[in-house]
């Protein structure tokens, strides 16, 4: 079952394709990262499951049921843009929002007291937006997106200007959310920390749908054979005649096997030269080199053609 | 329609909790009483030094001295000639000599009075002395002529114009009616035109600020644009008449403690202006017609049409001010020249109330009453006048029709001005934005 799926998506504006047939789906309960250079369709596509906009042309469906505006209090936002009305409390403010996605009185204050007293910002209740740092009302924007406990919570860029501390405390949150069957939308161009806390990626780029899938079965579909070795022993000097070393250090080496080689017979292969072979691992790519390797392909594809 | 309630609320608590609304509401009847009180003292005031002037009447036109019924202010009527007084001058007996000629001429409008002095009269002393000492001729000229008070009284011509009813059982009116008509048009007028332009630009402020620090993504995902921007619109609008309620509770109350404290009456002011001509009697009459020509208004009638008017003017500018709230960019400038298009009828709409009031039938009078953007400000002021029933339905309907029309326009630029940054727009691109797929 997945929370949301998006069937051939399309939004322009004037003459600019901002989202182009976009297809994807986003597992219940997964954390699903979004991923695109600035100004790749992102924000448009979020604010199209937000029914902020409407798309043009394509299906969203929330939980199976086509999108309608009983859906956005099912989901919770936190733009990257960070906004709250810095002349309202801290307690005020969570109220209002909490109310407006439509949760009683009571229960709205006794759910955010819950969350202020968690991340142990109690004492800043009855104080104004204004008085605060910006990491606090990051926190409150935070917690001001969670509260009303969202089925689906889409967070664009949540760590920027956040100190690793506060960091870690909201990636956290975030992971037992996770656990507890929240689904999460991660939208952000930090590679490293898609890596950390993502199951499932789609790649946007100029308003298309680049690649999507399980972070580990991307990586291993943009795999390029590459091993690193780690050994005692001299190397058997024909070694190099055999495969491409690309790294050399005194006791590691890091080879790339071209397609008809594979690792078992690299490996029997040193073993018979009396080679101890203390390490022997895979070298996947990261999502950073998967992105700007697919991103400079497309761009580069899209120019030519 | 819960979540409306919600925004509205919000709107109006955080401005009207806000400092600066506790100032500006309660400060300025407070403004005005200082005010009062400093006009008080400055008309009150009066120079201590006292004044001796002697008369020198060369004309004989005095039967009797001047009464002394100013403070510090003495007049000698003296038999010594010109010449002595000016030479012992030094002695320090009188600060002024005043020389009343002969008057030759009987039928003569223009006299002349010589003042001899060292330091130069006071403009007030100046305007009592001329006062007395035309009355004084009066009286001179009165005995010259055999004339009696009876008969000058009598060529002091007063017309009222007092309209009739052509077919009786038809409303009367006095000739008071026009005045007081123009008063409270103008009152309306003005209090329109105020409302439109304080309450318009703050609910377009507060549109952009949402814009400009991005709470408006957060808003608009959870409530829609429309109902974000009426709730402003309405929460300001309610913001609005708790200040002029106030004000209108304060002011008099405070201008009336004022007079109570410091004794100021408006006979002080009136005397400055020696106005001679009005007595006690016609002030009595006017007062009395005034009372009756209020009584006499239909209120039944003009008083829910003020309530339309205003909230009819109030929506219609203020949801197009939500609009270029909504189109501006970070900067202030650009935004001030979008809202150019809304303050020209405004201003316009002032200028034709003020014909309005002094023709209220004439064709710019009539058509401006009806058109929808001049008609908040045009129509009130015309109320009294009495106009024909097919003149305020086809007003009262354009204006209905535009203000729904103009908030539906203005939620259409509105949604889509709120999402768009860092670009320059212009009036085009934002009639674009009305076709827009939502």
């Amino acid at each position: 079952m997945s929370i949301l799926r998006l069937e051939q998506v399309c939004k322009s504006y004037n003459q600019h394709r901002a989202v182009d047939e976009v297809s994807f789906e986003i597992p219940t309960g997964s954390i699903f990262g979004m991923l695109g250079p600035n100004g790749a369709g992102k924000t448009s596509l979020i604010r199209i499951i937000t029914t902020i906009i409407r798309a043009d042309s394509g299906t969203v469906f929330f939980n199976g049921e086509k999108l309608s505006h009983k859906h956005p209090a099912l989901i919770g936002y936190m733009p990257e843009e960070r906004g709250l009305y810095r002349k309202m409390r801290v307690g005020e403010h969570l109220l209002y929002l909490e109310r407006l996605n439509g949760l009683p009185k009571r229960q709205a204050r006794a759910a955010h007291q819950e969350w202020i007293a968690h991340c142990g910002i109690l004492d800043w209740w009855g104080k104004k937006l204004e008085e605060m740092s910006k990491g606090m009302q990051q926190k409150i924007q935070f917690i001001a997106t969670v509260v009303h406990r969202p089925p689906l919570l889409i967070l664009d860029e949540p760590f920027s200007g956040l100190d690793p501390i506060n960091t870690n405390l909201i990636k956290d949150e975030i992971d037992k959310m996770a656990r507890e069957g929240t689904s999460i939308i991660f939208s952000t161009h930090r590679m490293e920390q898609v890596e950390e806390v993502c199951q499932h990626i789609v790649l946007i780029n100029q308003g298309r749908n680049v690649l999507e899938g399980p972070v580990d079965e991307v990586k291993h579909r943009f795999k390029e054979n590459r091993f690193r070795i780690q050994f005692l022993g001299i190397l058997p000097s024909d070694l190099e005649e055999r495969i491409s070393i690309i790294e050399r250090w005194a006791q590691s080496i890091t080879v790339q096997l071209d397609g008809t080689q594979d690792s078992n017979s690299l490996l029997r292969y040193l073993l018979d030269h009396q080679i101890q072979v203390l390490a022997f691992h895979e070298i996947l790519p990261s999502l950073n080199e998967i992105f700007i390797k697919q991103i400079g392909a497309f761009d580069a594809a899209s120019q030519n053609s | 329609m819960e979540k409306l309630w919600l925004i509205i609320k919000r709107e109006y608590l955080t401005r009207v909790r806000k400092r600066s609304f506790l100032l500006a509401t309660f400060l300025t009847p407070l403004a005005f009483a200082i005010f009062f009180v400093i006009i008080g003292v400055i008309f009150s005031y009066e120079s201590g030094e006292t004044l001796h002037i002697a008369i020198v009447d060369e004309g004989k036109i005095l039967r009797n001295n001047f009464s002394k019924d100013e403070d510090n202010l003495y007049f000698h009527v003296v038999s010594t000639p010109l010449e002595e007084l000016r030479e012992t001058f030094g002695a320090g007996k009188y600060d002024g000599i005043l020389v009343l000629p002969k008057i030759s001429q009987l039928q003569a409008q223009d006299h002349t009075v010589y003042y001899y002095r060292e330091k130069p009269l006071g403009l007030d002393v100046r305007t009592t002395v001329v006062a007395k000492v035309r009355n004084r001729i009066r009286d001179y000229k009165m005995r010259m002529l055999n004339l009696e008070e009876v008969d000058i009284r009598s060529l002091k011509v007063s017309v009222e114009f007092q309209p009739e009813a052509i077919r009786e059982g038809d409303a009367e009116s006095s000739s008071m009616a026009a005045w007081i008509a123009a008063a409270i048009g103008g009152m309306m007028g003005v209090i329109m035109y105020m409302t439109v332009f304080i309450y318009g630009m703050m609910v377009m402020r507060s549109v952009m600020e949402e814009k400009m620090n991005r709470i408006v993504e957060v808003m608009i995902s959870s409530v829609k644009p429309f109902q974000l921007m009426m709730g402003k619109i309405i929460g300001v609008g309610a913001v609005g008449l708790t200040q002029v309620a106030i004000w209108g509770i304060l002011i008099p109350l405070v201008y009336g403690l004022v007079f109570l404290l410091f004794g100021f009456n408006s006979s002080q002011t009136e005397m400055a202006m020696s106005t001679a001509d009005i007595d006690q009697v016609d002030l009595q009459l006017m007062a009395e017609q005034i009372g009756g020509e209020l009584w006499s208004q239909n209120w039944a009638l003009i008083l829910p049409l003020f309530v339309f008017y205003f909230l009819g003017g109030y929506f219609l500018y203020a949801s197009l001010f939500a609009a270029v709230g909504s189109a501006m960019g970070d900067d202030m400038g650009e935004g001030q020249a979008l809202t150019i298009p809304i303050t020209i009828p405004v201003v316009l709409a002032f200028y034709i109330m003020f014909v309005a009031v002094r023709a209220p039938q004439s064709n710019l009078a009539v058509w401006s009453s009806i058109f929808p953007l001049f008609s908040p400000i045009v129509m009130p002021a015309r109320l009294a006048f009495d106009p024909p029933w097919w003149e305020i339905a086809a007003s009262v309907l354009s204006l209905a029709a535009t203000a729904i029309f103009f908030v539906w326009l203005s939620g259409r630029i509105y949604r889509v001005g709120i999402l768009m940054y860092g670009k320059k727009v212009s009036l085009r691109e934002i009639g674009r934005w009305l076709f827009y797929r939502g």
